[in-house]
Order: C-alpha cells, then sequence, then structure tokens
C-alpha cells in the first residue's frame, strides 16, 4: 500500500492537511501524519516514497497518484530549501510522528539523557557552558551559565521552567517544536533537571497555542515514567503578550497578575515561589539532548559566527514568498535570507522593510540587509534578533502606521508595573498620530500657568514633537522594568529615521 | 447543578496545586462562559485570598470576562506579520459579515505567520484567508 506522509502541524491543518488525509485515505493510501518539514508555502504537503508535492486540494489526489500532477517539488530532502539548512534543533521535522516513541529512539532520542544521567550534574553544566549555547528567547543569556547559578544555589526545591508563551508575531518555531518534536523537549528538560537538581517542571504554554497543548499533553502522557522523578507540568497562559517576560511569567505561575518583578534576586536565585529556578526558552532547552550527545558541545560550539553559536531556527514570516522554518549556523545576511531563501516577497513587489525580532523588534532597510545573523550585530546597530522571526513587508506598507501600532500594542499589553511603558505607550500613541496627522494640539490652560516652567508657551511644531518622541522613546528604553517597554523603542525609532516621509 | 456548585467542584480538582489560581480561573471561564464577580467571590474565599487580589488577577488576563457572551466568536489575527499580509484591508468585509451576529475579536498571533491572514473559529484555525474565505468563515459561525 502507498504511504503518504502528511503533516499534522497547526499550519498544514489550517491550510487543510486533514480533509487532505482524509482523500488520500479514502483513495486506499496509508496515511501517516509527521511533523511538518517548515516549508510553509507548500503546505499541505504530502510526501510519497521522499518525494513531495503541494500545496496539494483534495481534488488533486488523484492526479498524484497516478503521476500526472503538476505540483511536485521532487525529492524533498534535496529541495534547495532544506538543502541550504543545517537542522540540529529541528532534525526531526518532517521525518518523525510527533508522539512515535519508537520513531523518536530511532532518531537518536534519549541519547542525550542517558549520557548526561552517567555524568556528574556540574560536568553536564560544563558541556552545555562548552557548546556556547545562548538563550534563544532573545535575551541571548549563555545557558550554561544560568544552569550553574541554580546549581550553585541553595534551594530545598528547584524548578525548570520553560518559557512556550510565544507571542511575537512572525514567530513560530516554538510552536513547531512542540508540535513536532515534544519529546526532544521533555529530555531537554529533563536533562536541564538532572543538571541542576531540580524536581519540578513547569511548560507554560500560550492558550492561543492548543495544538501543541493537546501535543504536549499527549507526550508527557507517554513519557513521564522515562524521566522520574523528575515531573512536568503544562500550564496555560490566558491572553497576556507580557507573560513571556520571564518575571512575568513566574508570576503567572504563581497565580498573580503577571506584572514584571525588578530584578535583582535573579530567578536563578529566587525564581518560581521563591525558590532556584531555571527559565528557558523552548528552542534552548529543545537544544540541549543534541549538546548532551557525545561530541555534540564540541560539534555545536564548532558552528556560528563569532559568540552567538551553534544553529538559530530562523523563521521567514509575513509577505515573503517562500516562508517556513530555516535553521541554520548564525551570521547568514538577510540579504539571503530573505531574497534567495525566502525569495522576495509573496505580493511579488518590491521589499520594503523587515521587522526582525517579533513586535519589538527594528524594523531594517533593504539598504541594511548585509548585516550578518548574529546578537552582537544587531544591537550594534540598535536591532535585535530576539527569536528569531523575520516578517516582510512590501513597498505598500505604511511605516508610520506600523510605529503608531508598535506603541498601542505596548499600551495594550502593558503590565502596567513601571511608568514609562504604561504612560510612554499611550502617549507615544497619542504623539505618532499627531505627527502623521500633521496636526498640533492647542496650548491647554495649565500649560500657561507660571509655575509650568518647562511646559511650551507655543504650539509645538511638526519638529518639536519629532524631538518629543525621541526624547519619550530614550525614557522608555532607558528606564522601563522589562523589554516590552524598553525595546517598543527600536520599531518605532527604526521606522522614523529610515522612513521619515511615511510619518508625513 | 448551580453555578456555586459547579464552581465548587472545579476549586475542589483542582486542591493541592501549586499556584492553582490561573488554572481554576480558566475552568471557569471554559464551564461558565466568563468569571463574573460571584465566581471570584466564592474562589476567593476558598483560596483564602481577597476578593481583591483574585479581580486583580482575573481582570489582568484578556482571555477573561466579567460577563458571558454566547454569540459565536470569530478571533481574527492582527498582528505585524498577518497586517503584512494583508489583514486590515479584509476587516470591513469581516465586520459587515459580522454584524451584531458574531463577535469578531483580535488575537495577536496563532503562530501561522508565513501563511496568513489568519483566523480561530471554536478549536480550528484557518489559514491564507481573503475577503471571501473570511466572510464565509463568519457567516458559518
Amino acid at each position: 500500500m502507498t504511504v503518504v506522509r502528511i503533516s499534522d502541524d497547526a499550519l498544514a491543518i489550517a491550510c487543510g492537511a486533514d480533509n487532505l488525509a482524509c482523500a488520500f485515505a479514502e483513495a486506499g493510501c496509508e496515511v501517516e501524519r509527521v511533523s511538518s518539514w517548515g516549508m510553509h508555502w507548500l503546505e499541505p504537503l504530502a510526501e510519497i516514497d521522499g518525494q513531495g508535492w503541494g500545496p496539494l486540494v483534495p481534488g488533486d489526489v488523484a492526479s498524484v497518484l497516478d503521476g500526472s500532477s503538476d505540483k511536485g517539488v521532487g525529492t524533498i530532502a534535496d529541495h534547495p530549501f532544506i538543502a541550504g539548512q543545517q537542522r540540529l534543533t529541528f532534525s526531526r521535522a518532517g521525518k518523525t510522528r510527533p508522539l512515535s516513541l519508537e520513531d523518536y529512539a530511532a532518531t537518536g532520542g534519549w541519547a542525550g539523557l542517558n549520557r548526561a544521567r552517567s555524568m556528574a550534574p556540574e560536568a553536564v553544566v560544563e558541556e552545555v557552558i562548552t557548546s556556547g549555547l545562548r538563550g534563544r528567547g532573545g535575551a541571548g543569556f549563555p545557558a550554561g551559565i544560568k544552569w550553574r547559578t541554580v546549581l550553585e544555589a541553595a534551594g530545598e526545591c528547584k524548578y525548570i521552567v520553560c518559557n512556550a508563551d510565544e507571542g511575537d508575531s512572525g514567530t513560530f518555531a516554538d510552536r513547531m517544536l512542540m508540535e513536532g518534536d515534544p519529546f526532544a523537549l521533555i529530555e531537554g528538560m529533563a536533562i536541564a533537571a538532572y543538571a541542576t537538581g531540580a524536581s519540578k517542571g513547569f511548560i507554560y504554554v500560550r492558550s492561543e497555542y492548543l495544538h501543541a497543548i493537546a501535543k504536549l499533553e499527549s507526550a508527557l502522557a507517554l513519557v513521564q515514567a522515562l524521566v522520574l522523578p523528575f515531573e512536568i507540568e503544562v500550564r496555560v497562559g490566558a491572553g497576556a503578550y507580557v507573560c513571556g517576560e520571564e518575571t512575568s511569567l513566574l508570576n503567572s505561575l504563581e497565580g498573580r497578575r503577571g506584572e514584571v518583578r525588578a530584578k535583582p534576586p535573579l530567578p536563578a536565585l529566587e525564581g518560581l515561589f521563591g525558590c532556584p529556578t531555571v527559565v528557558n526558552n523552548v528552542l534552548t532547552l529543545a537544544a540541549v539532548p543534541h549538546i548532551l550527545t557525545e561530541g555534540g558541545a564540541a560539534a555545536y560550539a564548532a558552528v556560528g559566527h563569532g559568540r552567538s553559536k551553534g544553529t538559530m531556527p530562523i523563521q521567514l514570516a509575513g509577505n515573503v514568498k517562500h516562508g517556513g522554518l530555516f535553521e541554520v549556523p548564525f551570521g547568514m545576511s538577510l540579504r539571503e535570507l530573505v531574497e534567495q531563501v525566502g525569495g522576495g516577497t509573496a505580493s511579488g513587489r518590491p521589499v520594503k522593510a523587515v521587522q526582525v525580532g517579533g513586535p519589538l523588534g527594528a524594523y531594517i532597510h533593504p539598504r541594511d540587509f548585509d548585516l550578518p545573523f548574529d546578537y552582537e550585530a544587531y544591537a550594534e546597530r540598535g536591532a535585535l534578533i530576539g527569536h528569531g522571526g523575520i516578517t516582510v513587508f512590501d513597498d505598500s506598507a505604511d511605516m508610520g502606521r506600523q510605529a503608531q501600532f508598535a506603541m498601542e500594542f505596548c499600551a495594550a499589553e502593558s503590565c502596567g508595573k513601571c511608568t514609562p511603558c504604561r504612560i510612554g505607550a499611550v502617549r507615544g500613541a497619542e504623539l505618532i498620530e499627531r505627527i502623521r496627522r500633521g496636526g498640533s494640539r492647542a496650548v491647554d490652560a495649565v500649560e500657561t500657568l507660571p509655575q509650568m516652567h518647562n511646559a511650551p508657551k507655543q504650539q509645538r511644531s511638526r519638529e518639536d514633537n519629532v524631538a518629543l518622541l525621541e526624547d519619550l522613546c530614550e525614557t522608555m528604553r532607558d528606564a522601563s522594568l522589562c523589554a516590552l517597554g524598553g525595546f517598543t523603542p527600536f520599531p518605532v525609532l527604526s521606522a522614523l529615521r529610515q522612513w521619515p516621509e511615511d510619518f508625513e | 447543578m448551580s453555578d456555586q456548585e459547579r464552581i465548587a467542584g472545579i476549586v475542589a480538582e483542582h486542591e493541592g496545586r501549586e499556584g492553582p489560581l490561573l488554572p481554576l480561573l480558566r475552568d471557569i471561564q471554559a464551564e461558565l462562559g466568563c468569571v463574573s464577580a460571584e465566581a471570584e467571590a466564592q474562589v476567593a474565599q476558598a483560596l483564602n485570598l481577597s476578593r481583591a487580589e483574585v479581580h486583580g488577577v482575573a481582570s489582568f488576563y484578556h482571555d477573561f470576562t466579567e460577563r458571558p457572551d454566547p454569540r459565536p466568536c470569530v478571533e481574527i489575527c492582527r498582528a505585524e506579520a498577518c497586517q503584512a499580509r494583508g489583514v486590515e484591508a479584509l476587516m470591513q468585509a469581516a465586520r459587515d459579515a459580522a454584524g451584531d451576529r458574531v463577535r469578531l475579536a483580535d488575537v495577536y498571533c496563532l503562530g501561522l505567520c508565513s501563511v496568513g491572514p489568519n483566523a480561530k473559529l471554536d478549536d480550528a484555525v484557518h489559514a491564507r484567508l481573503d475577503a471571501a474565505g473570511l466572510v464565509s468563515l463568519i457567516e458559518s459561525a
């Protein structure tokens, strides 16, 4: 019987994979539901003996089976989009059934955990440090150093918290990993628990990710016994973007408002319920099983760019022709990623801007596309890699509107704890609106009082308003407690400086 | 079963959990369609918290509502990646199709950012929506 492999990833399902699977089954094929290869423009993609066809609708089934379909893409593993990658974290993508223990074990599953358990916890931490693995959530803090802090911290109870609150627009790697390779995340958490002496773990998943929640629950039911005495629980968020910030996430787990905590104390010393806690992103933890295999740490450290070691699962999203997941060593330029890998815009119009790193990331102009994908290189340019999402915009985008949206989003999602973010974002959105309208607010009665020394006595000009916006952004950047208020100025200022014409 | 008994049942299910408040409120929202002031008071009593603490948590998160809304709800992603793929141009048609019968909610990211515009109805996600696709999704709600 013909075996047809079709993804059961939420994205494939949203594009019609379930109906396609039914159609193949009705045509007498055996359908295997596997993880997604990450070539999203081809979903739903059907694979028969390594050959791929996509994007398919149920009406294409007959022509695929009789060989007359013109939607073939050849051998999937040789497709330039796949062949151009170096997949370590996503090595199983497209190849295994997400909840098959057999498939997991056959593709090197549990090798990292078994090897870690034969070593001293200190040695495990040392390997993670050697690998150069940095937190994939956005901050890029060395994971091994964090683990060492928790290992050395005194505490009866320690926790491993997996941050799966992937709220940034343009990012979906966490979702794909949780849905496509949930055992890898669990194995990574179990290694972290062994290395640091933690007894309990939480995976905090955002409530929008229904498929990922279901997969994780099923996966845990299958393997909880294998990672004992470590226990893992899935916790579901409740729609707050700011809970992706680690201290806010910890408050949310404790059953509090998801407000940001001041640091110090670091969560590694006083985290969940006041106990030493490792908080790592899904991709960070999922990279660990590979690193802990024999020679894995050195192999991981050998790829990358500068101090950004290893590979980064980059997500090509937005108005891009070939969107999807592209895992490569750090260092690739945006030009290669957007133009060669991504194939330019889906609309066929010229690229106007790309936003890297989600709603808090800077908009980058095509003239700066030579920037190598590297934490330090981006930071130098006032940009950030964040979680590795690249959102492409064509020339119909209104960058002034995008800047205003960034402020509005921050205002809506601010936790309210610190003033620069809570009030600055509201004022910022008003100010951008005023600049764009070309209007100017009349001087109000209070501003004319003699004791209001610093208030302007005349109506502000457009230049005054722009200067005020830059000043506000500086305050937000330097004085906010967390990245929400602190990084919102990135998209705003990058749009203002590079596309001033969109603010007129 | 009265609402009070249903809440008592949910509270009992979560007994002994670390940090039970959020999962508990999620279950109440799912079961009763809202987290009412009465529910907050009952949860506060059961967990030995103040009503203000429980209200502070319930009002913080977007997923909890004070009143039930029996209308079907279509969640449309309005985040940057879907904006770049043209979701804003579909919104007028969506609002016209929804009228008062269907509730339209904004969602900031369903994680399907390479195949937008995207929307969610009940537990099903839909991608690559154009105006006609979105309107027919809303009409099917």
